[in-house]
């Protein structure tokens, strides 16, 4: 029951990962007892099972995610947001206001118009309908201030590093508040602008670094060069 | 007016341009060109220059031509008027609507389209200049766009054309041997699962002939997919080495 890669190692599709008694994980697929990679991305071997980590790749939505999406359409008992996935979602009324709403009477755009930026969770999704949204529980709602990233989705969890080591680093050194939506947006706000614009810096370096290694040092270097920079240049 | 045909092999068996019977066209590939497409490539095959767009997964419109079990694949390959000596004329000819299905069909294969109920994959196809085998330098082209778009595949698919010029079988046809040849075989390939996904002949050959262009064809599918991977992995570690 061979491997054929290295763990950690870059692969393309259609690479060979495994022969024999192995469960295909993530972004592989079995065909014949052999184990094949479907997206690019880097190999890990885990037990039996062998995934791909993808370097490339878009958002599946999932139950109990927390997302952060942008109102395109005001319908007449809800809203429909894209929150940057093959599918757009649906937020309704009912569940954004909490007294009883009469469509003829209630002016949804006043509550939030197309453009707005909310975070949300999904409540129900699958194969046949759109992912429904829920706002109804704190910290989800209407983003009225802060900047705005967008990353590959598969990227989050290197975003947030071993046991959060990664965000909490950045959130230390720019003093800034961070949500991350589980669809690869990212809603960053702090004291001042350029605090944020740090932030901002870093998360893209992530995005773009994702598969080497050692990064964490990296970026933590990087905003403590900036943060110097910006000291000599005041 | 009648002028002799001009040799397409000559003495020492070298073609036109100086190939071997058996010799790719120089190949340059280059994947996520664009930052506007969710996935792109570019490839330059001899004198061929392709770009390859795609777009999706995303909602398909209008509603009604969505399946409920599986993604719409829908393929447009298109020629830039000045891609050949004399104007095309920039609306689809009956060839490239043929094209862009016959694009789309050996792609299809590659696909888990049953993944995405609902949405539609777009893969836009534009030959910038043509030299002959535009259908396969575009098929390998696009797969590696579908790649870089971050869409599940099975493999890689990538393809070639085989043919005979002056009762010999060659690999690789450019335009004048595919105009004054005798025939021409395109072949599309998943190299890993060893699935042919696009089989086609123009002109004659025997059995044998037949055999010879294909497993002709096959071996320079695989050479061309050593290329089209390198070409998809050195977006990635081209960073990883400027890092270190």
């Amino acid at each position: 029951m061979p491997t054929f890669f290295e763990k950690r190692q870059l692969v393309t599709p259609g690479d060979l990962l495994a022969e024999g008694d192995y469960i295909a994980g993530e972004n592989t697929y079995k065909e014949n007892d052999k184990i094949y990679a479907s997206r690019i991305g880097l190999v890990d071997y885990e037990d039996r099972k062998v995934n791909v980590v993808a370097l490339r790749a878009f958002y599946i939505p999932r139950v109990g995610d927390t997302v952060i999406g942008t109102v395109v359409e005001v319908g007449f008992n809800g809203w429909t947001v894209d929150i940057n996935s093959p599918y757009l979602a649906l937020l309704r009324a009912s569940d954004v206001l909490s007294r009883p709403f009469r469509p003829q009477k209630n002016d949804l755009s006043k509550v939030l118009d197309v453009g707005d930026l909310v975070i949300a969770k999904i409540i129900a999704y699958d194969r046949a309908h759109n992912p429904q949204l829920t706002v109804g529980e704190p910290g989800l709602g209407k983003i009225t201030r802060g900047q705005v990233v967008k990353i590959t989705p598969t990227k989050i969890p290197r975003v947030i590093g071993r046991k959060g080591s990664m965000i909490s680093m950045i959130k230390q050194e720019t003093g800034c508040h961070i949500i991350l939506g589980h669809n690869g947006v990212i809603l960053i706000t702090g004291k001042r602008l350029e605090d944020e614009q740090l932030a901002m810096m870093a998360i893209h370096k992530i995005d773009e670094e994702s598969h080497t290694s050692g990064l964490t040092d990296r970026v933590t270097k990087m905003i403590k060069n900036e943060k110097a920079k910006r000291k000599g240049g005041s | 007016m009648s002028q002799k045909v001009e040799k397409l092999i000559d003495k020492k068996g070298l073609r036109l341009d100086g190939r071997k019977p058996d010799e790719l066209r120089p190949i340059k590939i280059e994947v996520g060109v664009l930052a506007n497409a969710d996935g792109s490539a570019y490839i330059q095959q001899g004198k061929n220059k392709i770009l390859a767009a795609v777009y999706g997964p995303r909602e398909l419109h209008p509603k009604h031509l969505a399946l409920p079990d599986r993604t719409v694949l829908r393929c447009r390959y298109h020629m830039a008027p000045f891609s050949v000596q004399e104007r095309k004329s920039p609306a689809p000819s009956r060839r490239e609507i043929e094209l862009s299905k016959v694009i789309r069909e050996a792609l299809e294969p590659s696909l888990f389209l049953e993944y995405y109920p609902r949405t539609a994959i777009d893969v836009f196809i534009e030959v910038l200049q043509a030299d002959g085998g535009t259908r396969c330098a575009s098929i390998t082209a696009a797969s590696l766009a579908l790649a870089d778009a971050g869409i599940p595949m099975r493999d890689l698919v990538v393809a070639c054309a085989a043919g005979k010029v002056d009762d010999t079988i060659v690999l690789d046809l450019m335009d004048t041997e595919d105009k004054k040849g005798n025939a021409d075989v395109p072949v599309a390939l998943m190299p890993n699962l060893n699935a042919i996904t696009l089989l086609q002949m123009d002109g004659n050959l025997s059995l044998e002939e037949f055999e010879k262009a294909v497993n002709l064809a096959i071996d320079g599918c695989k050479k061309i997919y050593a290329m089209q991977k390198e070409a998809l992995r050195a977006k990635y570690v081209n960073i990883k080495e400027v890092e270190e």
